[in-house]
């Protein structure tokens, strides 16, 4: 038997697992229209493939993957696309996505699909196989699973960790996936053992799924020598044993921490289906276009579904007779899921579960009091964070402390709030932060790019002037050297038309041989000197830049006073006077 | 539409049943309290009650805070318990109300109301009290001097001339006092023989009521309202200076025991340094925060010139709070044994 460790934290709030699965997998009707978003994953937006008016049969591509960490999209049944349009996704937000619109014909045909060798083709084919038919992590967190599938180039891979652990309330479409289709999740996680060649594979479930550790265990019995290396295991039920980083801590001991993949650790997890979704993949040639959705909560008939990708929730819930009182609708569990923004919004490969909510099953939370530091969120955080320290930073709007709290290594998992005897919402209050020190952070290279922009344009009319003052210099030089009768004259008699053009002319030549003499001291002195705007806020510094860019053009027109005609720069930087600078000259310049 | 936010379950936990957990393991040493010296504490008490809750409604009411929800916290209630229980049990009714007001419009409010108080307030008010009257801070009955309920009433409300029996010292300053007057002639166990105002482990009949606040604590740390870090540490900050003394000089200072059944030893250990919101937050900084506490409070009831030294040694420690938690953070999940 396995040594199992613990993570530390973590909660135990009533499972209310036990109405969805007395029912087995039911097949959900083919809904009259089917919505797909193109962007279900992490990473790149898939590119449209079909138009308004297109014939697609189930399993087709609809979005192809547009680069590495992306994943495709296909159509989930036959029809006809209606629309390629933005429609209300299944997202807390509640805003549109870029979306297919398929109305079905009821015929549910197939494209063609042909099983692939894939132990006869190289990994690198495999890994693409798997990206264009769609397969994504179905834990929740939809990270395209072929970009998962290459070890870490100096470490072995030591375990595979395939999770079945699904320690979220109310969810329980892995345990039924478990318990029905135990030999394929196997079979898939055999792909995923031959790509990455660990020396062990580890199949973690919570020990309130009896049936589904027996159901795997019997599959791996079944199956022999070939899974060899695999192993079942109860792990202690506790939210969040399901997390990814708890779940390869309880079974290897390995803690990894937010800075690190875990490859480099020698170890990789898996959601089991994800696992059967690539078998079906590549052993019957069928992308991912359905999933496992459990319906359950506030209904009369409780149960998981496979359901067709874009199904639309109101179709999906009228499955399971939502109660009278239900209010609202939950996408996730109830731990970390969110509230479905409207109805009309489609399931997609995230969707894991559907729970009706009401009242009396999730009451309003009671009002916010202030923190008086009990630490209780400390004790339950399975990241060992000190979530009332970050609170405390995050409600200053003090994000610099929170990241020395380290809140970027909170996954948010919602423990904290759920032993807060002050009922504060304390994941709503990291998401702030987190938020708000990207955005900031996009501000900030927004501005250090224009800044540099900038800077690189002064730099570049700076040259062209000292080159220009060069050229006009020596030029002077030239004609000093050469003996100039008129010279005398020009000095006695001013008037004289052609001597004042010679002397104006060298004395032009000279006042610019100055000021380049000038300008290329102060380059240099800049370039060695820190400058006194180093310090500043990165406000500051945007404010200082935009005084400059203003300034700038005035020079400019200046210095074209000062040159002489015919100068072909001097026409250009008077026209840059029209507009704010530094955007307008990099358009023109770059 | 407005959208919740997840999780949306939570544990059956608040603010207020926090409070009055802690209210309940005070219970015990109440009840040993007015078995010895009859239901004056409990006159006490409501005196401490009604004025907590007055101040903290003006307060609020001035800070423009919803009144129900923070008058239901049971906050202020807990700080005039322990106010009223560490006060002398016949101290004069102003002196309770003055006490309690300091802490909670001084001590709690004006640094922000709940949470926000950098100082324990019912040690604000202990170090207010002792401080401005001393003489009234350290008159502490004699638990077999058992006055009548009336009488015990006269003397709060000041109906009756406060009479030298009805105010002796407590064991601890006793103790003190006795050893300084001897001028090292004597010895403690002499004097703990000689005089009836010690019992087995310490003062008389007190020793019990220390004991009542061990079991209550016991309790709270059995219900996870409080974690073993500030008391252990702090039992072992008096007990460890304690023990040194004794063995080096037994006849000169009392032993370990004596000092944690006497004064605010207990009280301290498990209703004070477990004080969420002015003492430290991380298991290390507990520890140290509990210990020193316990030190200094052991050399300023010994050296010092005051009786007990609990208070002064939290408020002192209070101030340390931000710098120990500071430095003692622990190593997070995938962090440990990294810099």
């Amino acid at each position: 038997m396995l040594q199992l460790f613990k993570f530390k934290g973590g909660v135990k709030p009533d499972t209310h697992k036990a109405p969805s699965v007395q029912q087995p997998i039911g097949r959900a009707p083919l809904p009259p229209l089917l919505v797909v978003p193109l962007h279900q994953s992490i990473g790149g937006q898939p590119t449209p493939l079909v138009e308004t008016g297109d014939y697609v049969r189930k399993g087709q591509c609809i979005g192809s993957a547009d680069k590495w960490l992306s994943s495709a999209v296909h159509a989930p049944s036959s029809g006809t696309v209606i629309a390629v349009e933005e429609r209300v996704a299944a997202h807390p937000s509640g805003l549109p996505t870029l979306c297919v619109v398929i109305a079905t014909d009821g015929r549910d045909e197939w494209i063609e699909r042909a099983p692939i060798d894939y132990q006869s083709l190289a990994p690198e084919r495999v890994r693409e196989i798997l990206r264009d038919a769609g397969v994504v992590g179905l834990g929740g967190a939809v990270f395209p699973s072929h970009a998962k599938l290459a070890a870490a180039k100096s470490v072995a891979m030591d375990e595979l960790i395939i999770n079945g652990a699904e320690c979220e309330p109310f969810m329980t479409c892995d345990d039924l996936l478990m318990r029905e289709r135990a030999e394929e999740i196997v079979r898939g996680a055999g792909i995923f053992r031959d790509l990455l060649q660990p020396k062990r594979v580890l199949i973690g479930i919570e020990d309130n799924k009896p049936e589904a550790v027996a159901a795997m265990s019997a599959a791996l019995q079944k199956l022999g020598e070939d899974f060899a290396e695999f192993e079942v295991i109860a792990v202690p039920t506790r939210y969040p044993a399901g997390g990814a980083k708890q779940l390869i801590r309880v079974l290897t001991g390995k803690e990894v921490p937010a800075s690190r993949r875990s490859p480099e650790m020698g170890v990789q997890c898996f959601n089991v289906a994800t696992a059967y979704t690539a078998w079906r993949a590549i052993a019957h040639g069928e992308p991912l276009i359905s999933r496992i959705v459990t319906l359950t909560g506030n209904v009369e008939a409780p149960r998981n579904w496979e359901v067709l990708i874009g199904t639309p929730i109101k179709d999906f819930v009228a499955l399971g007779g939502p109660k009278a009182d239900t209010d609202n609708y939950l996408m996730g569990g109830p731990m970390m899921g969110f509230e479905v923004p409207s109805l009309e919004a489609p399931l997609v490969k995230a969707s894991n579960c559907i729970i009706a909510g009401s009242r009396t099953l999730f009451p309003p939370a009671p009002p916010e009091m202030p923190c008086i530091r009990c630490g209780a969120c400390a004790q339950v955080c399975p990241h060992e964070l000190a979530p009332f320290e970050m609170y405390w930073f995050a409600r200053a709007k003090n994000f610099g402390k929170t990241q020395e709290y380290k809140i970027f290594d909170c996954i948010e998992c919602g423990c904290c709030s759920y032993v807060c005897p002050s009922h504060i919402p304390l994941v709503q209050y990291f998401r702030f932060a987190k938020s708000e020190i990207w955005s900031r952070e996009r501000e900030k290279n927004l501005a250090d790019a224009a800044k540099a922009r900038f800077e690189a344009r002064n730099e570049r009319d700076e040259r062209d002037k000292a080159e220009k003052a060069a050229r006009l210099a020596k030029a002077a030089a030239a004609k000093k050297a050469a003996p100039t009768p008129e010279a005398g004259a020009a000095n006695a008699a001013p008037t004289a038309e052609s001597p004042a053009d010679a002397a104006s002319e060298a004395q032009t030549a000279k006042k610019a041989a100055i000021a380049a003499a000038i300008e290329r001291a102060r380059v240099q002195r800049e370039a060695v000197q820190p400058k006194n705007t180093d310090g500043l806020t990165i406000a500051q510094r945007k404010e200082i830049a935009e005084i400059e860019a203003r300034r700038a053009p005035l020079q400019t027109l200046q210095t074209a006073f000062d040159m002489p005609a015919g100068n072909p720069r001097g026409t250009e930087n008077t026209e840059t006077t029209e507009g704010s600078a530094a955007p307008r000259s990099t358009q023109r310049n770059d | 539409m407005t959208f919740t936010t997840p999780p949306y379950l939570s544990q059956n936990v608040s603010v207020q049943r926090v409070m009055l957990q802690v209210l309940a393991a005070l219970l015990p040493a109440i009840a040993v309290y007015v078995w010895l010296l009859g239901p004056a504490v409990l006159v006490q008490l409501i005196v401490a009650s009604v004025t907590a809750l007055l101040a903290e409604a003006a307060m609020l009411k001035l800070r423009d805070r919803p009144l129900a929800l923070f008058l239901g916290d049971g906050s202020a209630i807990v700080t005039a318990w322990l106010i009223a229980l560490a006060f002398p049990p016949l101290a004069p009714w102003w002196l309770i109300v003055v006490g309690v007001l300091f802490a909670i419009v001084i001590a709690k409010h004006l640094y922000g109301g709940l949470g926000q108080n950098p100082f324990n307030p019912a040690m604000i008010a202990f170090a207010v009290g002792i401080v401005s009257f001393p003489a009234l801070m350290s008159q502490w009955p004699p638990v077999d001097t058992n006055a009548g309920f009336a009488d015990q009433l006269a003397l709060i409300f000041g109906f009756a001339p406060r009479l030298d029996a009805m105010s002796g010292a407590t064991p601890l300053d006793a103790l003190k006092t006795a050893l300084k007057l001897g001028e090292g002639a004597t010895s403690v166990a002499k004097i703990v023989a000689d005089s009836n105002t010690y019992g087995y482990l310490a003062g008389h009949g007190w020793e019990w009521v220390a004991a009542a606040y061990l079991l209550g604590g016991l309790w709270l740390w059995q219900r996870k309202i409080i974690s073993w870090h500030a008391p252990l540490a702090f039992i072992g900050g008096i007990a460890l200076p304690a023990s040194a003394l004794w063995l080096w000089h037994p006849d000169q200072f009392a032993n370990p025991l004596f000092h944690l059944f006497s004064g605010g030893s207990m009280l301290g250990a498990f209703f004070i340094v477990t004080d969420p919101v002015s003492g430290c937050t991380t298991p290390k900084g507990k520890l140290i925060f509990g210990f020193a506490a316990g030190v200094l409070a052991y050399l300023i009831r010994v050296f010092g010139g005051y009786p007990d030294g609990v208070a002064f040694a939290v408020l002192l420690l209070n101030i340390g709070v931000p710098l120990i938690d500071l430095y003692t953070q622990p190593p997070i999940f995938g962090m440990k044994g990294k810099p």
